[in-house]
C-alpha cells in the first residue's frame, strides 16, 4: 500500500515524463488494437469464402440463351452443384446500382451493355470447385470464371503481408515504448538517489525501494493500453455502420463487447509485462 | 556487543582512514569517540553499518560478523543500529512526522502503530509541536533531534551518533547530549563522536581518542569506582572555561 502511494507520489511529481510514458505506450496500444482488428477481420473473410462455395461465371457477350441454358443442364448433371443462379444484364446493372446507391457518378455511366450475364453456382463441397471451375472454363461462351480459390488466395496473401508488417511494427513500438519507459524511470531514479541512500541506510529492502518504481511502470503501461484500447474501439464502432456497408453481408461486423473487452484483458496482461520488464531494466541498470 | 578485530581502511583514493584497530564496547556503555576531523570516527561508524567494508579485519555487532553478512541480511542490520548522521541525511520533501515514521515504514509496521511511535518518540526529543513543519522550517538543534528522533524510533540496542552537537551552541549540545544520555539509560548502547572537550569532560564516560585512524587513547568511565577529588576538579575547570566560551561566541 506504502509503495503505491509513494508511486502515485513520483508520477504526480513528474506530470511530463509521466505523459510522454503514457503517449508511447498509448501509441503501442493503439496500433496493437488496430492490427488485431485487422487481422482478425481478414481472417473471418477469409473463413467466410472458404465456408461459402461459390463458383461465378461470367458470359461472353456473344453467349446465346440456348448456350447458357445447355451449360446449366449441363453442370446440374454432374451432381455436385447445389444451385445455378442466372443473373442477367439487367440485373447485373441493378445489383451494381444497389451497391453503388450512394455514388451517383458511378452509375451514370455503367449500362446493361458493359456488364456481362453471368451464373452464381453453388457447389455441396468446397473441394469440388476446382474440377467445375476447369469444366466451365473450357466452353466457349464463357469469358471469365471467379471462385472463392482466387479470392482466398488473393486474401491470404495480403492477410500475412499484414501480419508481417504488423508484427514488426508491434514488436519495434514495444522496444521503444521499454526502452522510453527505461530512460523515464531512470531519470527518476536518479533523481532520487540521495533519498534512496538514505533509506538503504536505516535499512530499506532492495525490494522496498524498488517496487513503486515497478508500480509506476505498470501504471503508465496500463493506462496507456487502455487509452490505445478505447481509442481504436472507439474507431472500430464509429465506423462499423460503413465498414459493414463495405463489405457486403460478409458476417465480420458488428464486433460484440466481450470479444472487446477480451482484447482490452490480453492487452493489459501485455501491459503489466512490457511495464515489469522496463522497470526492472530500469531498477537493474540504475539501482545497484 | 561491539568489536573491532584489527580493522584497517584505505580507500580507494589512497587515504588511510583506520589502521589496525581493535576495540571492543560493551552492552549499554556510553562512549564518546573523540577526534579531529578525518580522524577515522565517521568511518568507524560506516563500517559499522556496513556503508563500506573494511580493508582488512573483522567487525562484530550483536555477535554478528558485520563484515561477512550476506548482502540481504543488511537491512536487518540497518534497522538495529540507529544512526544520527553528521550530515543528518533527513528526507527535505517530508515533513518532520513523515521522516521520523520512515525507518518503521521501511519496517512494514502499520500507519496506527507508526503513528504513535512516533509521536512517543516526538515527545521524547520535544518536537511533537513540530511534526507537521518540514526540516528546513527548523532550527539547527530542532533537525538535530529530529534525526535523533528518526533513529530511535526502532528501538535500537545500539545508537551511534556522529557529531550530534557539531554546530550547536553550548545549552543546546547540552539537551542533545542529554537526550542521549537519556536513551543510554533505558539500556541503549551509545556511541557519540564529537570534539566538543566541555561535554565530555562533565558526562564522565568512557571516551575513545582517535587520531590519524589510530586509537591513542582508552580511558575508561569513572562511573563505576567514582572519584569525588577528580570529579570535582573537573567541573572547576569546566566553570573556568564556560564565560570564556561564550565571550567567544559574542564576538561571533
Amino acid at each position: 500500500m506504502k509503495s503505491f502511494n509513494t508511486a502515485w507520489r513520483n508520477i504526480r511529481r513528474s506530470p511530463y515524463q509521466a505523459f510522454a510514458a503514457i503517449l508511447i505506450m498509448t501509441l503501442t496500444f493503439l496500433v496493437v488494437s488496430f492490427f488485431v482488428f485487422i487481422l482478425v477481420g481478414s481472417s473471418k473473410i477469409v473463413s467466410y469464402f472458404e465456408s461459402v462455395p461459390e463458383v461465378t461465371a461470367f458470359f461472353k457477350n456473344e453467349a446465346s440463351q440456348e448456350d447458357i441454358n445447355a451449360l446449366e443442364n449441363e453442370l446440374s448433371q454432374t451432381g455436385k452443384i447445389s444451385s445455378v443462379k442466372f443473373v442477367s444484364k439487367e440485373e447485373a446493372v441493378e445489383i451494381y446500382k444497389e451497391q453503388n446507391k450512394n455514388d451517383p457518378i458511378l452509375i451514370e455511366f455503367v449500362t446493361a451493355d458493359v456488364l456481362p450475364a453471368s451464373f452464381e453456382i453453388s457447389a455441396y463441397e468446397i473441394e469440388d470447385l476446382g474440377s467445375i471451375s476447369e469444366m466451365l472454363k473450357k466452353t466457349p461462351i464463357v469469358e471469365q470464371v471467379i471462385y472463392q480459390k482466387d479470392v482466398i488466395s488473393a486474401l491470404t496473401a495480403w492477410t500475412s503481408a499484414i501480419r508481417k508488417i504488423g508484427i514488426s511494427l508491434i514488436i519495434l513500438l514495444s522496444l521503444v515504448s521499454v526502452f522510453i519507459m527505461v530512460t523515464i524511470i531512470g531519470i527518476k531514479i536518479s533523481h532520487k538517489k540521495e533519498d534512496i541512500e538514505i533509506m538503504r541506510l536505516i535499512g530499506a529492502t532492495s525490494w522496498y525501494i524498488r517496487w513503486p518504481f515497478i508500480i509506476e511502470g505498470i501504471f503508465y503501461a496500463c493506462i496507456g493500453a487502455f487509452v490505445g484500447w478505447t481509442i481504436a474501439s472507439g474507431t472500430l464502432l464509429y465506423t462499423t455502420p460503413f465498414l459493414e456497408s463495405f463489405l457486403k453481408g460478409i458476417p465480420v461486423l458488428p464486433v460484440s463487447y466481450l470479444s472487446l473487452l477480451e482484447l482490452l484483458g490480453l492487452e493489459l496482461i501485455l501491459a503489466v509485462i512490457l511495464g515489469v520488464l522496463s522497470s526492472f531494466l530500469a531498477v537493474l541498470r540504475y539501482l545497484k | 556487543m561491539i568489536k573491532f578485530d584489527n580493522v584497517s581502511k584505505k580507500f580507494a583514493t589512497g587515504t588511510v582512514a583506520l589502521s589496525d584497530v581493535s576495540l571492543s564496547i560493551d552492552k549499554g556503555e556510553f562512549v564518546f569517540l573523540v577526534g579531529s576531523t578525518g580522524s577515522g570516527k565517521t568511518t568507524l561508524f560506516r563500517l559499522l553499518i556496513r556503508d563500506i567494508l573494511p580493508t582488512e579485519g573483522k567487525v562484530f555487532v550483536n555477535e554478528l560478523e558485520v563484515t561477512n553478512l550476506p548482502k540481504n541480511k543488511l537491512p536487518h542490520l540497518r534497522k538495529g543500529v540507529g544512526v544520527v548522521f553528521q550530515d543528518l541525511k533527513l528526507l527535505l520533501d517530508r515533513t518532520v512526522f513523515e521522516n521520523v515514521a520512515l525507518p518503521l515504514e521501511v519496517s512494514g509496521i502499520n500507519s496506527e502503530n507508526a503513528r504513535l511511535k512516533v509521536e512517543e518518540v516526538l515527545r521524547q526529543v520535544g518536537l511533537n509541536e513540530h511534526k507537521d513543519k518540514f526540516p528546513v522550517q527548523l532550527s539547527g538543534g530542532e533537525v538535530q533531534r529530529v534525526a535523533i528522533a528518526r533513529a530511535l524510533v526502532l528501538a535500537p540496542q545500539i545508537l551511534l551518533a556522529d557529531e550530534p552537537t557539531g554546530n550547536l551552541d553550548q545549552s543546546t549540545s547540552w539537551e542533545i547530549v542529554q537526550i542521549l544520555s537519556e536513551i543510554n539509560k533505558k539500556g541503549a548502547t551509545v556511541i557519540m563522536a564529537t570534539h566538543n572537550s566541555d561535554i565530555i569532560k562533565n558526562m564522565n564516560k568512557r571516551i575513545i581518542h582517535i587520531e590519524e585512524g589510530k586509537i591513542i587513547k582508552d580511558e575508561k568511565s569513572h562511573e563505576q569506582k567514582p572519584h569525588k577529588e577528580t570529579h570535582r576538579n573537573e567541573k572547576k575547570a569546566d566553570n573556568e572555561k564556560e564565560p570564556k566560551e561564550s565571550k567567544e561566541e559574542k564576538k561571533k
